[in-house]
């Protein structure tokens, strides 16, 4: 198991520290989840999702290559720029979802999941058919995710770059707490206002101590928060929601997968998005008491099955049970009448529209 | 960590009161805390007669999902209904307002294999 630079300092924080793809990782801190998930919502919070994934791709013709093994349309990023986006494989699945950043004419780079890091690279470099450079800085770079109501005024602290000026899934490369070179990325997997700051591991401790330096409160959160968050707003969370067997239209994610472009398994996708595909992702909320959890069976009212959840929760803002999960198509409209088998029982539930938390 | 003596308690973390042929059962301080928070409770076991080592009932935390076990053999005569709507009590008040069945014991012998405060406290140091 690979250490993080600071994961020392949340063991001290009083981090419950678990093995999460490969790193020691806080998974909540001594206050609890739902303390957490609360406080992103209301007031401020940082995680150290350093595990996450950083890929350089460039050279002359990284566009193509890019445009090439990539869903969505990677002409219409500008410098200064993300999109979220995946990497289809040629069988109709995900090999991973990933944001992907224009750093400056034929540089960019792609934030992938900690976890397929080694299947992306061999995809990408298998792919390789443009002479573009890959180059994997995963072990150089921590990523500090500060997010929630208060994240731009705290941040705005520690740095003269005008965050306000910096748009939705815009970036900007600046100095922040003394610290210079770091991404200051308006992006975030919680559905609050904040950013993912990229830092050079030298600047990582420097930056961590400065955030908790200013006037405003700020909170430690760990991976179990980042669940629970991410799946009030529906995102999809790869392992569970996408694999390398859901595509992508499947998925809901018809909006990254453009085919104003060829790409791997396009005209498949295009096909899927044309003729409809058999099961939809879709999101579901209890009706009666209990808890969807991943892989969960999903039935009509006859007890046949029609689907499986892929994420569940008791959402703790609404305080209510909540899951993502496919289901045959017949099922995908909003009010569909369906059934969660939960051990011996069948929970009725109910097809809604995401997000779960506005 | 809070064991109190008077309990006795189980490898699988859970603490009983005896007072007479009931006990009163739920799970430690050391088990809430291992859990997290507590999110929903569920034992439809109610009015069955189990035996010792049995499922009687599941209990959430926001990532996790496991089983309750009977610590001994007998009818599940009562559920705390306030876990219900504040599963939560389990985390603040784990032996006192958190206690989750009554049992109505059958093999009495059976308590001379649980744990005393002392032992379970080696159990989880």
């Amino acid at each position: 198991m690979k250490k993080l630079v600071l994961s020392d300092v949340h063991e001290s924080l009083g981090g419950k520290m678990v093995d999460f793809a490969g790193y020691y990782m806080p998974v909540q801190y001594s206050k609890g989840v739902k303390f957490e998930h609360q406080i992103v919502r209301q007031e401020v919070g940082v995680f150290d999702v350093s595990h996450m994934g950083e890929v350089f791709v460039s050279g002359e013709n990284s566009l193509d290559f890019l445009q090439s093994i990539t869903s969505n349309d990677v002409s219409k990023l500008t410098v200064g720029k993300v999109q979220y986006t995946c990497l289809p494989n040629a069988d109709g699945g995900i090999v991973d979802d990933f944001l992907l950043y224009k750093i400056e004419e034929n540089k960019y780079l792609l934030v992938v999941n900690a976890s397929n890091m080694k299947k992306d690279l061999m995809w990408i470099n298998d792919h390789n058919s443009f002479n573009c450079t890959i180059d994997n800085q995963s072990e150089n770079y921590s990523l500090l995710a500060v997010q929630g109501p208060h994240s731009i005024e705290l941040l705005q602290q520690l740095t003269d770059v005008d965050l306000s000026e910096i748009k939705y899934y815009n970036f900007k490369i600046g100095n922040i707490a003394g610290v210079d070179n770091v991404i200051l990325s308006r992006t975030g997997y919680t559905g609050e206002i904040g950013f993912e700051l990229y830092v050079r591991n030298e600047g990582t401790k420097q930056l961590w101590d400065a955030l908790f330096s200013t006037n405003i409160k700020l909170e430690a959160i760990g991976l179990a928060a980042r669940d629970t968050l991410r799946l009030e707003k529906g995102f999809c969370l790869y392992g569970n929601d996408i694999n390398d067997s859901t595509s992508p239209i499947e998925a809901g994610l018809g909006w990254i997968t453009k085919f104003t472009k060829k790409f791997v398994n396009s005209e498949n996708l295009k096909k899927q998005k044309e003729e409809g595909v058999s099961r939809k992702l879709v999101a579901i909320e209890l009706i009666d008491k209990g808890i969807a959890r991943k892989d969960y069976l999903i039935v009509d009212v006859d007890g046949k099955e029609i689907g499986v959840i892929t994420s569940g929760t008791m959402s703790p803002t609404l305080n209510k049970s909540i899951a993502l999960g496919y289901v045959s198509s017949e099922y995908k409209s909003v009010d569909s009448e369906i059934y969660i088998q939960v051990r011996k029982k069948q929970i009725k539930a109910n097809v809604v529209s995401l997000p779960f938390v506005k | 960590m809070n064991i109190p003596e008077n309990l006795k308690y189980t490898k699988n973390h859970e603490w009983l009161k005896v007072e007479d042929n009931i006990a009163t059962i739920g799970i430690s301080e050391f088990a809430q805390g291992e859990l997290g928070d507590i999110v929903f409770v569920e034992v439809d076991t109610e009015g069955e007669s189990l035996d010792m080592e049995e499922v009687f009932g599941t209990i959430e935390a926001v990532k996790t999902v496991s089983d309750l076990f009977m610590p001994i053999t007998g009818e599940v005569t009562e559920f705390n209904e306030t876990l219900e709507d504040e599963p939560e009590l389990i985390n603040s008040s784990p032996y006192d307002k958190g206690w989750i069945v009554k049992v109505e014991m059958s093999e009495m012998s059976e308590l001379d294999n649980l744990l005393s405060a002392e032992e379970y406290k080696n159990l989880i140091s």
